[in-house]
């Protein structure tokens, strides 16, 4: 895989984010939630940052305000200094679910936003070396429901590769892997971040996957979220599990989540 | 690496490798046709009792009001290729078939280019979907039989009074299949293709079309059932030749073996165009495990 992705060329690198007093709510059979609370977040066009808090925080929330999914209620997100006012292929989100589209080859799935940018008949090798950079390269005629889990979140993540994205949105995209799969593919995502040099957004429960991959981690408090600790990882890649110092970031970030880790 | 994760490794190992990179295998080629013809013997196992039934009442009471299986046998062969009775019905199969099959698929094709883009767009837009919705479910619990002295009026005595009714008939089925059909896509799959830079136009042919189709292949299949069901009644506004027009004769003339023989041929011209539509379903359903009928 690793030798494969030498065919495989950036256009574009990493895109700064800036998220600014943000706030967010839903309204639920009447009663209001909120769910982000003034959150400010700053990222450097590159940078690896991690997102973690407690289930249901609303970190997910931010993910889909980042992408241009919903606009949020109060503050304002840029995407290199230009407002973020809807979804546009620069901001891709792979989910949790791969939402492929089922009616779809593999081939074709990672083809469709060459094909909505209307550059798919001159561009037919970026849809080949996407999909060879994610291990697929036997499966392009397959079709989504004939692929396991792990394979399916691959074809996700080439579907967003294709477009050269400035920033990559990852909503818990390892969170339904078994976990040699996700094992995997964490060291995977380290390596295409490394080579592609885009921006990431993670978003995160598992607190060793955040300091595995991140350059940065940021811990939101419980519903409506709120950033409570800024963490950076100062450690080069590719990182071991065993490093002492991450472990003891992993214990003071497990403290700050409110759980008391003594192994 | 953590305890944890250490016993996930191995308790995920065994399932993990055969499972994750081997696609569904292939059934063979002979096995497959020995399931087709299980699947001929158990099908025709109902009707060939039917028949037998049939045929020991029609002897045993002693009835002359119906005939027997052999008596229809003659009849449709009279029908089909004539030199038996040589009356007016003798060799006029194709005649009466072919005018039915004309209106049938010609309401059929009208009403599926009228509702599937429709049903696409009330579906997917809202506002449309407040303008007609009200109007489409009044109309919907009418029966179709009752707009029969409206049509004639509307067209006249003719065959077009009968498309008329078969367009009606087939039209319902498939709009309201097709509107369910994008009202149930996961609205995920829309926010990936709008991430993607895919909208509008190129949405509705990429996503909302291909999304909807396992629910507008089963309004096509229930309204060509309607079509043929409404071809009947369609045909008995003193229209000269189609299959319904023939049943109509038979019954005036109190030849049951004519309205028996008229029910057999549409009975199978029926069947098989359902067959043709399964044919395509499974064709553009190919993606899909589960439209594997």
């Amino acid at each position: 895989m690793v030798a494969l992705a030498t065919a495989f060329k950036p256009a574009a690198t990493g895109a700064s984010l800036e998220v600014k007093d943000v706030s967010h709510a839903f309204d639920i059979d009447g009663n209001v939630l909120p769910v982000l609370d003034n959150v400010s977040i700053s990222v450097a066009p590159g940078e690896f940052v991690a997102l973690l808090g407690p289930s249901g925080c609303g970190k997910s929330t931010l993910l889909r305000l980042v992408a241009g999914l919903e606009p949020p209620r109060a503050g304002a997100l840029e995407e290199d200094g230009v407002a973020i006012t809807g979804p546009y292929p620069s901001r891709v989100v792979v989910f949790q679910d791969p939402t492929l589209f089922p009616w779809r080859t593999v081939w074709d799935n990672v083809a469709l936003g060459l094909e909505a940018q209307g550059v798919l008949k001159t561009q037919r090798h970026r849809v080949d070396a996407a999909i060879d950079l994610v291990g697929l390269g036997a499966f392009k005629k397959a079709y989504p429901h004939q692929l396991s889990g792990g394979m399916a979140q691959r074809v996700a993540l080439a579907r967003a590769l294709v477009n050269d994205p400035r920033i990559l949105v990852l909503d818990e995209p390892l969170g339904k892997l078994d976990s040699l799969t996700r094992i995997t593919m964490q060291a995977e995502l380290v390596s295409l971040w490394q080579r592609n040099g885009f921006t990431a957004l993670l978003v995160t429960h598992d607190v060793e996957e955040a300091l595995f991959l991140a350059n940065r981690v940021i811990v939101f408090s419980d519903r409506p979220a709120r950033v409570t600790a800024d963490i950076t990882v100062d450690r080069p890649y590719p990182r071991h599990r065993g490093d002492p110092h991450l472990a003891e970031l992993r214990r003071q970030i497990l403290g700050l989540l409110g759980l008391d880790a003594t192994w | 690496m953590s305890l944890q994760s250490t016993m996930d490794d191995t308790s995920n190992r065994v399932q993990l490798v055969p499972a994750a990179e081997t696609p569904v295998p292939a059934v063979g080629k002979r096995g497959q046709g020995m399931q087709r013809a299980r699947a001929v013997v158990l099908a025709l196992i109902v009707p060939v009792c039917l028949m037998v039934i049939w045929d020991v009442m029609v002897r045993w009471t002693g009835t002359r009001l119906v005939p027997s299986p052999y008596g229809v046998a003659v009849m449709m062969w009279d029908f089909a290729f004539g030199g038996i009775y040589d009356d007016a019905y003798s060799a006029s199969l194709p005649i009466h078939f072919w005018k039915s099959v004309q209106r049938v698929y010609g309401g059929f094709l009208c009403a599926a280019t009228i509702g599937i883009p429709l049903g696409l767009m009330i579906g997917r837009m809202p506002l449309l979907r407040k303008l007609l919705d009200p109007t489409l479910s009044l109309l919907r619990p009418i029966p179709v039989t009752a707009w029969l002295p409206l049509s004639m009026i509307f067209f006249g005595l003719g065959p077009r009074a009968a498309i008329f009714l078969v367009f009606l008939g087939a039209f319902f089925p498939i709009l309201l299949n097709t509107v369910f059909g994008v009202r149930s896509v996961d609205i995920r799959l829309f926010e990936a293709a709008e991430m993607l830079g895919c909208s509008g136009a190129q949405q509705f042919r990429s996503v909302v079309l291909p999304a909807a189709l396992p629910s507008i292949f089963n309004g096509l299949r229930l309204g060509a059932g309607f079509a043929w069901i409404l071809i009947v009644v369609g045909e008995m506004t003193g229209v000269p030749e189609g299959l319904g027009a023939v049943i109509m004769d038979g019954r005036t003339l109190s030849r049951t073996d004519l309205v028996i023989t008229g029910m057999i041929i549409i009975g199978v011209t029926g069947f098989v165009s359902d067959r043709i539509l399964l044919m395509l379903s499974n064709y553009f359903l190919r993606w899909s495990p589960q439209h594997h009928a």
